[in-house]
C-alpha cells in the first residue's frame, strides 16, 4: 500500500478551518504522552491550561493583556510572512520599541505632562521602526538574508538592554536591581476597571487589525505585498517592486512590534526590565501562523495562545509544570497545524498494490 | 601554555561546534532542503548529552544518545518538510521553538551542574613542537574528526557519485528524479545527517567546550552555523575557515577582557552577532555569485510532480 498527495485544483476551505482545531488535538494528544513520562497530572495540567484562566474575573483580564501585544505583532507579521518577507526578528524590534519609549520617562522623571504618554507612542513606534529598518536595508541594498538578520538584531537588542539596565538607565535606589525607575502614572495607559492590570492599550491592536483587514482584504497593496513575495520576477514585470515589499512588510512589523513594547512599559510592567518581552515576539510568530496569516484567523490564533500563556502559570502552581511544557505544546501545535495544512492543498490517495484477486482475467 | 597559545588553542575548540553544526547544515542544503532548525536540534542534543553524560559517566555514550536524539527531532523537521511538503522555512522556525523548549524540559533538574571536563590528546612529537604544538596537537579528538570530517565531505561532493546525487538533488529535484535518484530519500538521509552533526555539536558545546548545562545555553550558536553555510558559499573550505574565524570572535570576550580593555561586555557579547551580520552583507552582496553556488532549488518544496 502507497500513500500519494496530489494537488487539489481549489483549495479546501472546509480543511482550513478544521487545520487549527486538528493541530490542537493532536498537540494536546502528544503533549499528554509526554506529561505521562513526566509524570505529571495529565487532565489537571489540561484543565489549568484551558479552563482555568477563565474561572474568574481577574484571570479573564489578563488574557487580554496577553493577547493585545500577541494580536498586534502576529497581524504585522502575517502581512510580511504573506510576501514571503520572514522578519522573525519582532522580539529584537519590541525590545528597541521598549528602549525608544522609556527614553522619556527615564529622563523627564518629574515630568506630569499629558504629552508623555503620546511621546512615548510615537518613540516607541519608531524605535521598532528603526531596528526593523536597518534589516530592510541590508536586505534589499546587500541582498542579506533577513531571516538571519533580524534573527541576530535580536541578540544584539538584547544586549543593549542589558547594558542600559547595568549601567546608565539603572535605578540608584533599586538595590542593584537591572531595572529603570517606575515610571509616573501619567506615563502609563490607565487601566479598563479598577484593581486589573489590563489598559486602554487594548484598543491599539484592535484598530490596528482592522486596518490591517482593510488593507490585506479590499486594498490593492495587499496584492502587491503577496505578488512581490511569491513571484519577484513576475512582480517586477508588472511594475511592483519587491524592495517595496520588503521595506513595507519590515516596517509595519516594526512598527507593531515596537508598540506593543512600548504597552508593557506602560502598562502592565511600569518600567524598563528585562525579562520586558516575556517571547511574544516569537509567540507572535506561531499566531500568524496558527491564524493561517490571516487577519480574522489570527484573532482567534492569539486568543488561544493568550489562553495558553495564563493557562501556563496556572499550570506551574497546580501540576508543577515548568514553563518550558508550555512552549513544547506550543512548537508542537506549530508542527502539526503546518503537517494537517498541507491538505488544505492537496488530497490523500492510497494506491493499494494489484493483488491476484482484482487481476484475474473475467471468464 | 601562555596566554596566546590558550586563545588561539581555544579558537580550535569553539570553532569545532560552529563546523559540526555547519557541515551538517551544508549537507541539507546541498540536497536542496533548508532547515532552519539548527538551534534546536543543537539545544535538545547538548540536554541529553550532558544527562547521559552526566548519569553515566561516560562521554561516548553522551555523544552517541545525543547523535541520535539530533536524528529523531531532524526527522520530525523532515516529515513535515520533505513528506508533507511544509514550507521549510515555517518548519524549520517550529522545530526550532519545540527543541528550545524541549532542552529546557530535559534539563531542568541539572542546571548549572558541571561533569569532569575531558583531557585533550596529545599527539606524539607533534605536540612538543613549540607553539603549533599546543595549539593544534593536544586538542580533544572531537576537534581532529571534526576537520577530518569536513575533508571528507568536501571530497565526497566533489568525487563520488554519492556527492553527485545529492548534489543533483538538490539542483534540480525533477531532473534527479528523472535520472532515477531517490530524491525523497536523499533528502531524509541528507536531513538526518545533518540532525546527527548538529546533535554532536550540541554534545560538544555540553560536555566538552562548557561541561555544564545551563538553559539557552547556544546562545544563537546554531544560528550562526546556519549563516556561516552561507558565508563559505556551500564550499566546505570556506566554511571551516569562516568556523575558525567565529571561534576565534566568540572568544573576544575572554580575550578582551585578560588584555584589561574597559569595553563594556554587552559590546563584546554582541560581537559574533555583530560581525555575522557585517559578513552576511559583504558575502551576500555579489548575487551573481550567491547565484552560482548555492543549491538552485534550495528552499523549495518538492512534491513529485513535474514543476508547475
Amino acid at each position: 500500500m502507497q500513500f500519494k498527495l496530489d494537488r487539489r485544483v481549489h483549495y479546501s476551505k472546509r480543511m482550513l478551518i478544521a487545520t487549527p482545531v486538528i493541530a490542537i488535538a493532536l498537540a494536546v494528544l502528544v503533549s499528554s504522552v509526554l506529561l505521562v513520562l513526566l509524570q505529571k497530572p495529565v487532565l489537571l495540567t489540561f484543565h489549568s491550561f484551558f479552563i482555568a484562566p477563565f474561572e474568574n474575573f481577574y484571570s479573564i483580564t489578563e488574557i487580554f493583556l496577553k493577547f493585545g501585544p500577541l494580536l498586534l505583532i502576529a497581524q504585522a507579521l502575517a502581512v510580511g510572512f504573506r510576501a514571503k518577507v520572514w522578519n522573525i526578528g519582532a522580539e529584537g524590534q519590541m525590545i528597541i520599541g521598549a528602549i525608544t519609549a522609556s527614553a522619556v520617562p527615564v529622563y523627564l522623571v518629574d515630568s506630569t505632562s499629558a504629552l508623555l504618554l503620546p511621546a512615548m507612542l510615537i518613540l516607541g513606534a519608531l524605535g521598532g521602526m528603526g531596528w526593523a529598518a536597518i534589516a530592510a536595508y541590508l536586505k534589499t541594498r546587500f541582498n542579506a538574508n533577513e531571516i538571519l538578520v533580524t534573527l541576530m538584531l535580536s541578540s544584539i537588542a538584547l544586549q543593549i538592554l542589558y547594558y542600559l539596565l547595568l549601567g546608565p538607565w539603572k535605578d540608584p535606589m533599586g538595590f542593584n536591581f537591572p531595572q529603570t525607575v517606575m515610571f509616573q502614572d501619567e506615563a502609563l495607559f490607565p487601566a479598563l476597571f479598577e484593581g486589573v492590570r489590563l489598559n486602554t492599550s487594548i484598543f491599539i491592536p484592535i484598530i490596528f487589525t482592522i486596518g490591517i483587514w482593510l488593507f490585506m482584504e479590499k486594498h490593492f497593496g495587499g496584492f502587491k505585498l503577496v505578488v512581490g513575495g511569491l513571484a519577484p520576477n513576475a512582480a517586477t514585470y508588472a511594475g511592483f517592486s519587491s524592495k517595496k515589499a520588503v521595506w513595507s512588510s519590515l516596517l509595519l512589523a516594526g512598527f507593531a512590534a515596537g508598540i506593543a513594547g512600548m504597552s508593557e512599559i506602560a502598562g502592565p510592567i511600569g518600567q524598563l526590565q528585562r525579562s520586558v518581552t516575556s517571547g511574544y515576539g516569537y509567540s507572535a510568530i506561531i499566531v500568524a501562523y496558527l491564524g493561517a496569516l490571516n487577519p480574522i484567523g489570527i484573532i482567534f490564533a492569539a486568543f488561544f495562545l493568550a489562553v495558553l500563556q495564563i493557562g501556563g502559570d496556572v499550570a506551574l502552581v497546580s501540576a508543577d509544570l515548568p514553563i518550558s511544557a508550555v512552549h513544547v505544546f506550543q512548537g508542537l501545535l506549530l508542527i502539526f497545524y503546518l503537517a494537517t495544512y498541507t491538505f488544505v492543498n492537496y488530497r490523500l490517495r492510497i494506491i493499494r498494490p494489484l493483488t491476484h484477486s482484482n487481476t484475474k482475467p473475467t471468464p | 601554555m601562555s596566554t596566546i597559545e590558550f586563545f588561539l588553542a581555544g579558537t580550535l575548540s569553539a570553532a569545532t561546534i560552529f563546523l559540526l553544526a555547519a557541515l551538517g547544515e551544508l549537507v541539507a542544503e546541498k540536497s536542496g532542503v533548508l532547515n532552519l532548525g539548527v538551534e534546536g536540534m543543537m539545544a535538545v542534543s547538548a540536554a541529553v548529552g550532558f544527562v547521559v553524560t552526566f548519569e553515566s559517566g561516560s562521554h561516548l555514550l553522551g555523544f552517541a544518545v545525543a547523535g541520535a536524539a539530533g536524528v529523531l527531532v531532524s526527522l520530525v523537521f523532515a516529515v513535515i518538510s520533505i513528506s508533507f511538503l511544509a514550507n521549510q522555512v515555517a518548519s524549520g522556525l517550529a522545530v526550532g521553538i519545540f527543541g528550545l523548549g524541549l532542552s529546557a524540559l530535559i534539563g531542568r533538574d541539572y542546571e548549572s551542574r558541571t561533569i569532569a571536563a575531558t583531557e585533550g590528546i596529545a599527539i606524539p612529537f607533534l605536540s612538543e613542537l613549540p607553539l603549533l604544538g599546543p595549539i593544534l596537537f593536544q586538542q580533544n579528538i572531537v576537534v581532529y574528526l571534526t576537520f577530518a570530517l569536513a575533508l571528507c565531505i568536501g571530497l565526497t561532493f566533489k568525487y563520488t557519485r554519492l556527492g553527485l546525487a545529492i548534489r543533483s538533488t538538490g539542483e534540480n529535484p525533477h531532473a534527479a528524479q528523472a535520472l532515477g535518484f531517490p530524491v525523497f530519500l536523499i533528502r531524509y538521509c541528507a536531513v538526518a545527517f545533518g540532525g546527527l552533526l548538529a546533535g554532536f555539536a550540541g554534545a560538544y558545546a555540553s560536555t566538552i567546550y562548557t561541561p555544564l548545562w545551563a538553559d539557552g545555553m547556544i546562545a544563537g550558536r546554531g544560528w550562526i552555523a546556519v549563516a556561516l553555510v552561507v558565508f563559505g558559499t556551500w564550499k566546505t573550505g570556506r566554511i571551516a575557515f569562516g568556523a575558525i574565524l567565529f571561534g576565534m570572535v566568540s572568544l573576544g570576550e575572554l580575550i578582551a577582557q585578560s588584555m584589561g580593555a574597559r569595553i563594556p561586555s554587552q559590546l563584546l557579547s554582541s560581537l559574533p552577532y555583530i560581525v555575522t551580520i557585517v559578513v552576511l552583507a559583504m558575502i551576500s552582496t555579489n548575487t551573481a555569485r550567491m547565484r552560482l553556488h548555492a543549491p538552485f532549488s534550495l528552499g523549495e518544496t518538492f512534491d513529485g510532480v513535474g514543476p508547475r
